[in-house]
């Protein structure tokens, strides 16, 4: 077991190493030089003020060094935990602004994701069960899942925010609050909360419900299955061993899910102006911030990374039959 | 008598119509009497099997009726079948490889089992151990989830597993068809040794392997195209068989020593019609080589000597 945990870290090591390079990569071989589209907005007209500027910023951000010094100079800081200074929001350090902002997006991804990810299972076995419900429900879980993020959040917002009048549709708390423990401002984290993540949740349900639907019944005429039917067992035994032996893919999907539930997060923040990551990564690509953009990927790929370390943890404890390969058969 | 089977008739229901997969079968199986069940692929053995312990959803019980021990089995009736499974009935299926549940230890799975019918496992813990041993397994198999056991031991644990409460038949389907020839013969021997100790009353083994059955039935049944062809002694069936179909099958078999410098084997020529619209009359008819135009009638399934039974209108006279 150790052995088996010693080999994944060192794939999620290397994992981490390849994309924290790339993530490095990236905003740095984008055209738009950052330093000068700050100054512009500035609006500077002496061109020497404007040369001495540039040179004393390029200085700061530490643009002046060759790429391989940069490159080195980001993984110290790393360590460090300094990820620079944003350019968007300077002289914010860009490690503050994303534990500020990463609060929020974790309240609208956790339990958008695990929810939808349980009850979808139940509702999907539920579903296997009869006729009746599965030519009911089965459509709804195709339209529910078929939906694009974003138009199910406006939907949302539209029919919940604008007509009807109950949740508001933008920010994460009220404009007229500031950030304090009281109950007047949680109730309004709480009621911007509910859009969101109803509009991730919903559509993550369906998925997950035709998924273990259609793996229930497969499970159910399973050769295993069938020779408990024959043996008399109750429908209650078998759909229980059904149930759990259909849930293992499920949580290898789990794992696979993650990138595109963060990606559909990004949408849905954007649509309903939530403070978390996803808006952040739009206003630092507008204003070409990209120690704040690799900053947030970062944040992105190793929460991703550690998800998916977790899930490869849980599918061996729950899995007999890849914990008897690890230990050679005789466990 | 265990088992009466009378004139059953068991169709699958499909889009194009009905498949007479069991087209009126009669046959007795006496207590402690192990019936080799042989024909070729499709002939309705493993329906007649299916139709004993549990139809699946696209099987019709049309007509007849099935009698255990002078009851009458309701085996259209999947509920109150539920009655009779395992504690009367059991079976060892074909798939015994991918039985038993993958994430389940197998003791585990067992326990669950009889708890749910109602028998508490610590009465019978002990018994389930000697049973093992009595088939070669160490008892620590039951610690073991099914992926560390070989196909063998696979096979010995649901042999072992099915017949744990004594039940009055046993119907193995194709039950060593995925093993090698040496393990066949551990296994087919281990069954005959259950029937000697009264774990089963009776077995029905069905089989396309007549030589398998040779070895360790006491009779065997012929069947063709969803009918019985012929049911004698095993030593019958392969000796003096009357059936023009059995003598064939039995004329294809390759005898030990034999080279093919002596001639090759004589298969049956053509193929059993299709049972989606049977033909009238004998269904061997067509490649019969002694058909004549009495054949057009279905001849009754009738005793010709003590034992021995022929659907055929050229024997016993």
């Amino acid at each position: 077991m150790w052995r088996y945990i010693g080999r994944k870290s060192f794939v999620y090591l290397l994992t981490f190493i390849v994309a924290v390079t790339i993530n490095w990569m990236i905003p740095r071989f984008m055209p738009g030089d950052p330093v000068r589209s700050m100054l512009t907005r500035a609006a500077i007209d002496d061109p020497d003020a404007l040369a001495r500027m540039t040179d004393y910023y390029n200085e700061v951000f530490g643009l002046d060094k060759p790429l391989y010094e940069q490159y080195f100079a980001f993984w110290a800081g790393l360590f460090r935990g300094d990820l620079g200074v944003s350019v968007m929001l300077y002289p914010q350090e860009v490690t503050d602004i994303i534990l500020r902002a990463v609060p929020y997006t974790l309240a609208l991804l956790l339990p958008a994701i695990l929810l939808s990810w349980i009850i979808g299972n139940r509702f999907g076995a539920f579903a296997a069960r009869s006729k009746i419900l599965d030519n009911t429900l089965l459509p709804v879980g195709y339209i529910l899942t078929a939906t694009p993020y974003m138009w199910l959040a406006l939907l949302l917002a539209w029919s919940l925010g604008i007509v009807a009048g109950v949740f508001p549709t933008s920010g994460g708390y009220s404009f007229s609050l500031r950030p304090e423990f009281s109950w007047l401002f949680i109730s309004s984290l709480i009621t911007h909360w509910v859009l969101p993540f109803l509009s991730m949740f919903i559509v993550a349900l369906g998925g997950w419900a035709i998924g273990m639907r259609n793996l229930i019944i497969y499970e159910l005429e399973a050769d295993y299955s069938n020779y408990l039917k024959s043996l008399g067992a109750p429908r209650k035994l078998i759909r229980r061993y059904a149930f759990r032996n259909a849930m293992l893919p499920q949580i290898t999907g789990l794992a696979v899910q993650l990138g595109t539930v963060i990606a559909g997060a990004l949408l849905t923040e954007i649509v309903f102006n939530y403070p978390g990551l996803g808006s952040l990564i739009l206003d630092s690509l507008n204003s070409r911030d990209f120690f704040l953009l690799q900053g947030v990927f970062l944040f992105v790929v190793v929460g991703v990374l550690i998800a998916n370390f977790i899930i490869d943890i849980i599918y061996v404890l729950v899995d007999p039959r890849t914990r008897v390969q690890m230990t050679g058969g005789a466990s | 008598m265990t088992l009466r089977v009378n004139d059953l008739k068991v169709y699958y229901q499909t889009l194009r119509g009905d498949v007479h997969a069991l087209d009126g079968v009669s046959f007795d199986l006496a207590d402690g009497e192990i019936m080799g069940l042989a024909g070729e692929s499709g002939c309705g053995k493993t329906t007649l099997g299916k139709s004993l312990i549990r139809l699946d959803n696209r099987m019709r019980h049309i007509d007849g009726t099935v009698e255990l021990d002078g009851e009458k089995l309701p085996i259209s009736d999947d509920d109150a079948m539920n009655r009779y499974r395992y504690h009367e009935i059991s079976l060892i299926p074909q798939y015994a490889m991918s039985a038993l549940n993958p994430t389940r230890k197998i003791g585990r799975m067992i326990n669950e089992l009889l708890k749910a019918r109602g028998v508490k496992p610590a009465t019978i813990a002990d018994e389930l151990r000697r049973r093992l041993e009595l088939v070669g397994l160490d008892p620590e198999v039951l610690d073991r989830f099914p992926i560390e056991l070989s196909g063998g031991m696979k096979q010995r644990v649901v042999m072992v597993m099915s017949t744990l409460l004594d039940p009055s038949l046993l119907i193995a389907d194709e039950a060593t068809s995925a093993l090698d020839v040496s393990t066949q013969r551990s296994v087919v021997e281990s069954m005959v040794e259950f029937r000697d100790r009264g774990f089963i009353k009776s077995m029905i083994f069905v089989t396309h392997d007549i030589s398998l059955v040779y070895q360790m039935a006491d009779t065997v049944m012929v069947m063709y195209a969803g009918r019985v062809a012929e049911k004698a002694p095993a030593a019958t069936i392969i000796n003096d068989p009357q059936h023009p179909y059995t003598k064939m099958l039995i004329g294809a078999l390759p005898e030990v020593g034999s080279t093919t410098d002596e001639g090759r084997l004589e298969g049956i020529p053509g193929t059993p019609p299709g049972l989606l619209n049977p033909p009238t009359g004998c269904r061997f008819k067509a490649r019969c080589p002694i058909a004549s135009e009495e054949c057009s009638e279905t001849p009754p399934l009738v005793e010709i000597e003590p034992g021995h039974w022929a659907a055929c209108w050229k024997t016993g006279r």
